[in-house]
C-alpha cells in the first residue's frame, strides 16, 4: 500500500482530478459566451448580435 | 497562479486580440455586404413575380421590425459588432485552451496555430458544408434545427479530430473519421425552396468573405494562445 509506486499513481491522479475541475468550468464559461453570442433568440439579443452571427455563420434566423 | 486562472487570462487575452483585429476585417468585408443583402428585404420573391409557395415556406422573416429594440446603424451597431466579436473569440479561446489543457497545455504558438486550425475545421469548415454563410433575405430552415445540426457537427468534428490525433489505436481513427463524416451523411435542415431575392455573385462573395476571415478568426486566436500560455504558466 504504501510503496513508492502507488503513492506515485495516488499524487498524479490526484493531480489529474484537480485539473479536470478548472478545465470544466472554463469549458462551461466558454460555452455560456458562445452560447449567448450566436444562439440565444432573445429578440435583442438577436438584433444586437445579428451582424455577427451572419459574419461567422452562426444560424441566426 | 491557478489552472483556471490561467485559461482565463489566456482565453481573455487572445479573445480580445483577436476580436479587435477580425471585427475590423469583418467592417470592411462581410458586413458591407450584410447591409448590401437588407435592401433585398423588401422584395421577397413573391412581389418580385408571383407563384405559389409550398406549404411552410414562408417569406423570409427579420426581426427588425421595430417592435424589438434594434441597434441603431452606425456607430451602435458596429460597436456591438466589435464587442461580439471579441466575445465569440473569449468564448471560443475558453474552449481551445481548456481543450488543450487536457493535453497538457498549449507550448507556443506553432501548437497553438495546430488548435487554431482544427478549431476551423470544427467551427466553420464542418458546419459550413452543410449550412453556407447566409445572408438576410435568404431562405432557411427552421433556426432551432439548424442550430442543433450546427453544434453537433461541430462537437462530433473536434471529437472526431480529437480521436485522430491523441487516439492510441487505428481503432480510435477509424472512430474518429466515422465521428467526422455522419453529420455530413446526416445532412443539415434545408429550406423548401431556394428562391431568393439575393444575387448569386453577391451570396458567393460573401461565402468567400466569411469563410476566409474565420480563417483569420482561428489562426490568430489559436496563435495567439499558444503565445501566451507557457508565459502564464511560468508564473504558477
Amino acid at each position: 500500500m504504501n510503496s513508492p509506486h502507488s503513492r506515485t499513481t495516488a499524487a498524479s491522479s490526484q493531480s489529474a482530478a484537480s485539473r479536470a475541475i478548472p478545465i470544466t468550468l472554463a469549458a462551461l464559461l466558454g460555452v455560456f459566451v458562445i452560447g449567448g453570442v450566436g444562439f440565444s433568440q432573445i429578440g435583442p439579443m438577436h438584433n444586437a448580435t445579428h451582424d455577427v452571427r451572419h459574419a461567422a455563420a452562426f444560424p441566426c434566423h | 497562479m491557478s489552472l483556471f486562472r490561467t485559461i482565463l487570462f489566456v482565453a481573455a487575452l487572445a479573445g480580445i486580440g483577436t476580436g479587435v483585429v477580425v471585427a475590423a476585417i469583418h467592417l470592411f468585408t462581410t458586413v458591407p455586404l450584410i447591409v448590401q443583402a437588407e435592401s433585398f428585404e423588401g422584395s421577397a420573391p413573391e412581389e418580385a413575380a408571383p407563384h405559389e409557395h409550398a406549404p411552410g415556406t414562408a417569406a423570409h422573416e427579420h426581426s427588425h421590425d421595430g417592435e424589438e429594440w434594434a441597434p441603431a446603424d452606425g456607430i451602435e451597431r458596429n460597436g456591438l459588432t466589435v464587442l461580439f466579436t471579441v466575445l465569440t473569440g473569449f468564448g471560443f479561446a475558453l474552449l481551445l485552451v481548456a481543450a488543450s489543457e487536457l493535453t497538457g497545455g498549449l507550448t507556443g504558438w506553432r501548437q497553438g496555430l495546430l488548435w487554431g486550425l482544427a478549431g476551423f475545421a470544427a467551427f466553420t469548415l464542418a458546419p459550413g458544408l452543410g449550412l453556407p454563410p447566409e445572408l438576410p433575405a435568404m431562405p432557411a430552415a427552421d433556426v432551432a434545427a439548424r442550430q442543433m445540426w450546427w453544434i453537433g457537427t461541430a462537437a462530433a468534428t473536434a471529437a472526431g479530430l480529437a480521436l485522430v490525433v491523441f487516439g492510441r489505436s487505428p481503432l480510435f481513427a477509424v472512430l474518429g473519421i466515422t465521428l467526422i463524416l455522419a453529420p455530413q451523411l446526416i445532412g443539415a435542415p434545408q429550406p423548401d425552396s431556394y428562391e431568393t431575392p439575393i444575387p448569386e455573385a453577391l451570396h458567393h462573395s460573401f461565402v468567400v468573405a466569411s469563410v476566409t476571415v474565420s480563417f483569420v478568426f482561428w489562426v490568430l486566436l489559436g496563435g495567439l494562445a499558444g503565445w501566451l500560455r507557457p508565459r502564464f504558466a511560468s508564473h504558477a
